[in-house]
């Protein structure tokens, strides 16, 4: 080895952190006070649009994560998504009492059974699904793309076929429903929890990824898994392991989600993935954190424009994905170099 | 010999390949004389425009090896600048060419944008971009009320000749009288056939080949001196182009254009299921693709309602064989195709002669 790389490994790890993307979360919470005027409605919008951007982050994560590592890109993310939120409701609808009860200790229990089984159920569909569908076509983008569209087609019938095709009501726990006020400010409960859960996941994720053996290996898969792979290790497990857990993760993030409409279709999932596709390419693809930020991003920019013009309120989102193409090519935080 | 320069010397290769679309272009050809009724003519139309959508599609996914998710944008684009300038213009042949060249217009310049963006990067970059931005469109489409008429669509009239209530001539040994209707059937049915010789007059062009040489490596490609983002962008405006005017017979077909029978996510599914199971990479797979599924849409769901209720006394089976439920059918058919013949309906075929 020669002094320079040397001199450059030690650089890496004192290269000051990359902080310029994550000013732009507070500058746009500035900017938008004065045009939304009142600072309640302020308030309230943008803590709705943390809840909303931690629920986006939750379903992203996982996505994010495998094609970071597996250099694969589930188009069919979004029935994940849809199923984990009908296992949900299947789980919530014969526990009424527990629902309707007014202890929150019984709701918290409903909807801590409810969220196991939603993530077991994807996290297992998941392990079928990566096993049966997404196995032979490893590195071969196109056939990826058709292939996992193809098992959302098949998915989403599915779901039809088990559960009907009408719109479902989600019950949403007693506890959860109405607002706390503080002063004038009233912030919605199960928003709060939303952004709870988020930031344990984030939290979690980056515990696991920076301070485990084995995060290590797969933030090592991402950078090179060849490299892994001679230093002995299965990284095809790691994969398989990485799979379920994103998967999981979807099933949280649609059971959340659906919470939050209280309304549930089987096209659930494809309403949501747009959302995610856009901060999965503003955060980089394969970066965890940029995919916390971008999903932030894109949550604010959606509610405010909401706000102040309901009808560009999608183009905004794409708008911003332009702008921050432009400035950075690659999205905020650029992991996978394939 | 006249036909292999129409196909511009790209000929089908295999015996029942040639017969399959022999018969299908025949058929389409006398469906208005042959059927009566309004529901085999509507089919052969709805075969026609679709057949210039998929082998458009077929372009970018078989021949240029882009995914891209935008392709109903593009076809909404055509069918709203026609349907929107006969709304709002009045119905003459001049709002409608009109429409069509302001579609033409906005179609390959937001592909050209959406292209520069993202071509340079990777497949898999495009594939989601473009999904993003056309389910914006389509809620942009469908918000824009004032505009577009927002989810109800809008229904206009055609020009005078191409009505039901024109007639031009009877032809009394077929019993069958040409009006207004079947004129503006033959409309659709002559562009589509120019419109699919011209896809292969551009697949088999030089400019076709760089395109194949860049699906296979477009790292070998650019190292041979060809310049891969633009012969992307390119075809990408070539695609986008062709589906626009794929949107405009369709306008003229349906005098009607909206939300869901433009730029729904489901049309994108339906291409993508036509394109693979009929064969990427052959133009043919776009007829027998497009054929197949469009008659499968019409008359498998009849089927599959006579097997339900067959099935009926059984647990889970009539419900997996409902008739609504012909989509997870064709879903199972296309991953299997994936896996198993790539190259679809046509490859197989294609395989058969070589034995």
């Amino acid at each position: 080895m020669t002094t320079t790389s040397i001199l450059a490994a030690a650089d890496l790890s004192k290269a000051p952190r990359d902080l310029l993307p994550v000013l732009i979360a507070p500058i746009m919470v500035l900017v938008a006070l004065p045009l939304v005027g009142s600072p309640t409605t302020w308030v309230t919008l943008t803590v709705a649009a943390l809840a909303m951007g931690m629920m986006i982050f939750v379903i992203a994560s996982g996505l994010t994560l495998i094609f970071g590592l597996m250099d694969v890109l589930n188009f069919g993310h979004g029935a994940f998504i849809a199923i984990g939120a009908y296992i949900a409701m299947t789980v919530l609808v014969p526990l009424s009492g527990w629902i309707q009860s007014d202890a929150l200790t019984l709701n918290l229990a409903a909807l801590l059974l409810a969220v196991t089984a939603a993530m077991v159920g994807t996290g297992l569909l998941g392990w079928c699904f990566e096993r049966v569908i997404v196995r032979p076509v490893y590195g071969q983008h196109l056939k990826q793309i058709l292939i996992t569209m193809g098992g959302l087609i098949v998915a989403e019938q599915l779901i039809h076929v088990a559960w009907g095709g009408d719109q479902k009501p989600m019950p949403l726990p007693n506890g959860l429903r109405g607002a706390i006020t503080i002063g004038d400010f009233a912030l919605e409960k199960f928003r709060l929890l939303a952004v709870a859960v988020g930031l344990t996941v984030f939290t979690v994720m980056q515990l696991v990824l920076n301070r485990t053996k084995v995060g290590l290996l797969i933030r090592a898969g991402v950078e090179n898994r060849e490299m892994v792979e001679a230093l002995g290790y299965r990284i095809r497990q790691l994969f398989v392991g990485v799979f379920v857990a994103g998967s999981a993760l979807a099933g949280l993030g649609g059971t959340m989600w659906a919470l939050y409409r209280e309304t549930l279709t089987a096209a659930i999932g494809g309403d949501v993935m747009v959302m995610v596709f856009i901060v999965i390419i503003i955060g980089g693809l394969g970066s965890v954190g940029g995919c916390f930020l971008g999903a932030i991003l894109v949550a604010l920019m959606a509610n405010y424009t909401g706000y102040l013009a309901p009808k560009i309120a999608v183009a905004s989102n794409i708008l911003l994905m332009v702008a921050i193409l432009m400035w950075r090519p690659q999205g905020l935080y650029p992991v996978a170099r394939r | 010999m006249i036909v292999q320069s129409a196909v511009s010397g790209d000929m089908p290769k295999s015996r029942i390949l040639g017969y399959l679309i022999t018969a299908i272009l025949l058929t389409l050809a006398f469906t208005p004389l042959i059927f009566s009724g309004s529901q085999p003519i509507n089919t052969a139309a709805k075969i026609c425009i679709f057949i210039v959508l998929v082998a458009s599609y077929d372009l970018l996914i078989g021949y240029t090896g882009i995914v891209s998710f935008a392709h109903t944008m593009f076809f909404g684009i055509g069918g709203y600048g026609v349907g929107l300038a006969l709304y709002g213009w009045g119905p003459t042949w001049i709002s409608a060419g009109l429409g069509l060249a302001i579609a033409l217009i906005v179609g390959t310049v937001l592909a050209f944008v959406i292209g520069l963006l993202s071509l340079r990067v990777r497949a898999i970059f495009y594939a989601m971009i473009t999904l993003a931005v056309a389910s914006a469109f389509a809620i942009l489409a469908g918000q824009l009320s004032e505009y577009t008429g927002g989810e109800d669509g809008r229904s206009f009239r055609v020009p005078p000749l191409l009505r039901p209530g024109t007639v031009l001539f009877d032809i009394p040994a077929l019993g069958v009288s040409v009006n207004g209707r079947v004129l503006s059937y033959y409309v659709v049915y002559v562009s589509a056939l120019l419109l699919l010789l011209a896809a292969f007059r551009i697949v088999n062009s030089p400019f076709g080949r760089v395109l194949q040489a860049i699906r296979e490596n477009d790292f070998r490609a650019e190292s041979l001196g060809y310049n891969v983002v633009y012969h992307r962008t390119v075809a990408n405006c070539l695609a986008a182009g062709m589906a626009v005017l794929a949107g405009a017979m369709s306008a003229i077909w349906v005098r009607y254009t909206g939300p869901d029978t433009t730029l729904s996510f489901a049309i994108m599914l339906d291409i993508l299921l036509m394109v693979v199971i009929g064969g990427m990479g052959t133009l043919y797979g776009a007829v027998v693709g497009a054929t197949l599924f469009i008659l499968a849409q019409n008359y498998l769901q009849k089927l599959m309602s006579i097997a339900s209720e067959a099935t009926a006394g059984l647990p889970l089976i009539p419900h997996l064989l409902h008739p609504d439920r012909w989509l997870l059918w064709l879903g199972v058919l296309f991953i299997l195709s994936v896996y198993f013949f790539p190259s679809g309906i046509v490859g197989k075929l294609r395989e058969m002669q070589r034995r």
